[in-house]
């Protein structure tokens, strides 16, 4: 069975992210969405809990909610996908359920 | 003459997650017209709102950050950043929109109306207050 995560909250204010990465398997797919989005960021204080989630994980940014937010692809960290509307269609469909970390 | 007081306006929310950075904004435009000292601080997530390069056409949400390049024109001209706030965040003084006024007293010099602080100072910034309004 496969599950798609999304998290919308800003890691920073909330601790939907970081239940997200612990509670989420090995080969997972996590898309970050709406202030979810700036957990993708690099150099930022838990920048380090998602560089290890990147290397067993498929880890998605949704690139509109990005762009609203003054961020551009250059400043993601490695391993980072971005994906547009069709694409976050493309992952409810290809995995078996979502879990929405609120 | 009425006494002027410190009003402090304190950001801590993102842009568009939540409706809280527009609302500080409009309460800001409202209440320049009442001539106190207004000031503005930027803490915590508070920080993102002035992030450079905002562009909310792919989520078809309004994109309010121009507006605080119109608040110098409001004499809202003291916008105090979180240093650490930013650094969390993986950010710094150029990933933030240049924000300026032009300084009545001073032969309408264009100066920063961001400052950097720390979060000490911060903390003695809100101390010398007489008013806050939470966001």
């Amino acid at each position: 069975m496969s599950t798609l995560h999304t998290v919308n909250k800003s890691p920073f204010e909330k601790n939907s992210m970081s239940s997200c990465l612990s509670h989420s398997v090995a080969d997972s797919a996590i898309l970050m969405i709406e202030d979810g989005v700036y957990g993708a960021i690099k150099n930022t204080s838990i920048a380090g809990d998602i560089d290890s989630a990147v290397k067993e994980k498929s880890i998605y940014v949704l690139g509109p909610d990005l762009k609203a937010r003054g961020l551009n692809e250059d400043q993601l960290i490695d391993g980072i996908s971005v994906v547009d509307y069709a694409g976050f269609v493309e992952l409810v469909c290809a995995n078996d359920k979502v879990q929405n970390w609120l | 003459m009425a006494t002027i007081k410190k009003f402090m306006y304190v950001n801590r929310k993102a842009p568009y997650g939540t409706v809280y950075a527009l609302e500080s904004l409009e309460v800001v435009l409202i209440g320049a017209a009442f001539d106190q000292d207004v000031s503005l601080a930027f803490v915590d997530d508070g920080v993102y709102q002035i992030m450079k390069g905002q562009d909310t056409s792919g989520i078809e949400v309004k994109n309010f950050s121009p507006i605080y390049s119109a608040l110098g024109d409001y004499e809202v001209t003291k916008l105090y950043v979180e240093k650490e706030s930013m650094e969390e965040r993986g950010l710094t003084l150029d990933d933030l929109m240049p924000l300026v006024y032009e300084d009545e007293d001073d032969d309408w010099a264009e100066k920063d109306s961001i400052t950097v602080v720390s979060r000490a100072e911060m903390a003695e910034l809100l101390e010398q207050q007489d008013v806050l309004f939470n966001f």
